[in-house]
């Protein structure tokens, strides 16, 4: 009873802080809700002429949306970087923002999920790989497994953070032998779920410019760069405004961390150019038509261009101690850092995937109107769910959202 | 001595826990009874075939109030003792593309947009066969085009089928008779299958397939030429509703210069045969390990 009681006044004062905001947060909420109508009004109507509105052919049979699924899932596995000095390490001064690391891997989730949905053509039939009713393909279908790991990842986060914020709430630690299993069990799902990932292209023979075994290790090194990039301007976002202490020290060791991922991410990526090159096979179509546009066909170039620049500048920025402590070329390299994975990981992955198709036909795909309101309700949707998580567990963290706790002194916030 | 409180109401928990017993019996056996008819074969892969020739008439009476006429959907199995080959004569394909519409009159292909299971390749002769240099728009007045030789592709039919492992849903499978076959109502349109498959067999209904009531082939299939929905993936499936009752795929009907040859592999005086033995074979893609049991021969 007294627990019904106390979680009714937990989800009234959640909805009480949601509700609660100044004109910035409500333009940000409004902006948000403008971007989900459209991509609602865009999403209804592929379903109902199909995904003939978007520029997908049977040539180029994934596009935008394969691509941002691909990158979030990088941006979820993310979360480990912080979780593993965090816990592992004991490392203080990361241990108190890890929460906000875990929101944002379960809001990745949520639009990596978002992302499948809307790319398939019966979306109401996704409960045909929801076994007992469904049948899930698995061990053969990468697909499935990518299906179970991704919602066990969704859920494992999902208690995790809800079950501390709670626990917080209520003016109690939160249980060790609960949390500190799922958190070391998180660390293996999240190189699991971008591992995974990877092998869904890796696995396919028929892609040569996927069928690469690098193509998971440098999957891994490239959300270790994306997804830290998101967290550090979210970071300063809350440091900025609210009264949460974030010390220099987290930024900074989360900056050079990422200087160290990007290395290995480009290192990676050249090691890949230097086999394609100069064995020379029939295999290097595939990056010519990213690098360097292939018979005329060079849609992609520019963008190829821009993420080897971005890449490379931010691994500059990061890698020089005086440039990630100073907070202009920080927010530049994240900057770079995020779009630059983002153009390589999302069409550059996936377009020079499948062109010239499997019979050498060359199909410029660029993303229709449709795909990109569609993706931007999505990213909304996430944003979204990312803001109202932040709005009720920063007041708990700061001990500013708590239950009365009978007498005894108040109980410091027991993120840590 | 301490006298002991009177129970005033001894039966009133007991009463509870019995409700609650029957509750929690009722509402086992009504959770099971879901399950079991919740976990009961969906897939028309795995349904009893009473169960099947039920859904095939379903179908029946809807595709006839579709179509305003009568539409049949078989379920003939698969013959004992049959494996279906293929083999395309390399050395006698003109390019003129009957076969593809051919196909796509048999198997109720979309004709708007246009959905061609078959798809003929130009290639130059100074170059072999290359995908790199293929042109599949080639549009001359007159085929075949001097210097050029013409390659048509469709499913392959792998033995070792790439899109059959990838399909997470189990939507697609190969039949006892070597036909890799689409359950169209089980599919869920994530297109895996598509980037799996390395001759770009399959294809998908990016939007609601059109074709004119008068156009339709009403003798289907299931696991086959029966129209299918927008969001699925389709494929050629050698005709299944033709050879499985001893007929020629409509491919190899129309070919105007017998190009394209047909039976089952494992009986050892077919022409499939003949040709495997005495011809020079090859099949696309080799180095895929696919095992094709679709062949290209040069026969003269």
């Amino acid at each position: 009873m007294t627990f019904a009681r106390r979680f009714a006044r937990f989800v009234r004062g959640s909805v009480r802080l949601v509700l609660a905001g100044n004109g910035l947060y409500w333009g940000w909420v409004a902006l948000l809700a403008v971007l989900i109508g459209s991509g609602v009004a865009a999403y209804a109507d592929q379903v109902s002429t199909g995904l003939v509105l978007t520029s997908m052919r049977d040539q180029v049979s994934w596009g935008f949306y394969i691509g941002n699924f691909t990158f979030l899932v990088g941006v979820a596995a993310a979360a480990v970087v912080l979780v593993i000095p965090a816990y592992v390490y004991d490392w203080k001064p990361i241990r108190e923002i890890v929460i906000f690391g875990e929101l944002l891997a379960v809001s990745a989730i949520v639009m990596c999920l978002l992302f499948v949905m809307v790319d398939i053509g019966h979306p109401e039939r996704f409960w045909h790989l929801v076994p007992p009713w469904g049948h899930l393909n698995i061990p053969r279908s990468i697909l499935a497994w990518d299906a179970v790991v991704l919602n066990a990842y969704l859920a494992v986060n999902f208690v995790v953070v809800t079950h501390i914020l709670y626990r917080a709430f209520c003016g109690r630690h939160y249980e060790k032998r609960l949390v500190i299993p799922l958190v070391l069990l998180s660390i293996p799902m999240a190189v699991g779920i971008h591992t995974v990932t990877a092998f869904l292209y890796n696995g396919l023979a028929a892609r040569p410019y996927w069928n690469s075994s690098i193509l998971a290790p440098q999957f891994l090194a490239s959300a270790f760069c994306s997804g830290p990039a998101i967290l550090l301007v979210v970071l300063q976002l809350l440091r900025r405004f609210t009264r949460f202490e974030i010390q220099d020290e987290a930024i900074w060791k989360i900056a050079e961390l990422m200087a160290y991922a990007m290395f290995l991410n480009l290192f990676l990526h050249g090691a890949e150019a230097f086999k394609e090159y100069y064995s020379d096979t029939e295999h290097l179509l595939y990056t010519r038509y990213w690098f360097e546009g292939l018979d005329g066909h060079r849609t992609l170039v520019g963008y190829a261009w821009t993420a080897v620049a971005l890449n490379v500048s931010a691994f500059v920025l990061f890698i020089v101690p005086a440039a990630r402590r100073n907070r202009v070329t920080l927010n530049l390299g994240c900057l770079a850092t995020y779009s630059g994975c983002y153009i390589e990981k999302g069409m550059g992955l996936i377009i020079p995937g499948m062109t010239p198709d499997t019979l050498g036909e060359i199909y410029e795909y660029v993303p229709s109107i449709t795909e990109l309101r569609v993706a931007a309700g999505v990213f909304a949707i996430g944003f979204l769910v990312f803001t109202l998580m932040l709005k009720v567990a920063v007041p708990i963290s700061l001990g500013e959202f708590q239950d009365d706790v009978p007498a005894a002194a108040p109980v410091v916030p027991a993120i840590v | 001595m301490k006298s002991l409180p009177v129970r005033n109401e001894p039966s009133e928990p007991c009463a509870t826990s019995c409700s609650r017993r029957r509750f929690a019996s009722v509402a086992a056996a009504a959770a099971a009874g879901w399950l079991l008819t919740g976990c009961g074969p969906k897939r028309l892969r795995e349904m009893p075939r009473d169960r099947l020739r039920r859904a095939l008439d379903e179908m029946e009476r809807e595709y006839s109030v579709q179509q305003g006429r009568p539409v049949k959907v078989a379920d003939t199995p698969p013959l004992p003792g049959v494996l279906f080959g293929y083999a395309l004569d390399l050395s006698r394909c003109i390019g003129c593309r009957r076969c593809v519409y051919a196909c796509v009159e048999e198997n109720n292909q979309s004709r708007d947009p246009q959905v061609h299971w078959i798809r003929v390749l130009q290639m130059e002769k100074e170059k072999g066969i290359d995908f790199r240099e293929a042109n599949p728009y080639y549009q001359p007045a007159e085929v075949p085009e001097e210097g050029h030789f013409y390659v048509p592709v469709a499913c392959q039919q792998c033995r070792n089928a790439p899109c059959v492992k990838t399909c997470p849903t189990g939507a697609t499978w190969t039949e006892p008779d070597g036909i890799v076959v689409i359950d169209y109502d089980w599919c869920i349109g994530c297109r895996c299958c598509m980037a799996a498959c390395p001759y770009g067999a399959r294809h998908f209904n990016w939007t609601r397939p059109a074709i004119p009531k008068d156009e339709l082939n009403p003798a289907t299939h299931y696991l086959g030429n029966r129209p299918r929905p927008q969001g699925v993936v389709e494929k050629c499936t050698f005709c299944i509703q033709r050879v499985r009752n001893g007929r020629y795929p409509a491919c190899v009907e129309v070919c105007p210069a017998g190009a394209r040859k047909f039976g089952n592999l494992l009986d050892p005086e077919s022409e499939i045969r003949y040709i495997i033995d005495n011809k020079r074979v090859l099949v696309l893609k080799e180095e895929l390990n696919t095992l094709p049991k679709f062949f290209y021969f040069y026969g003269t």
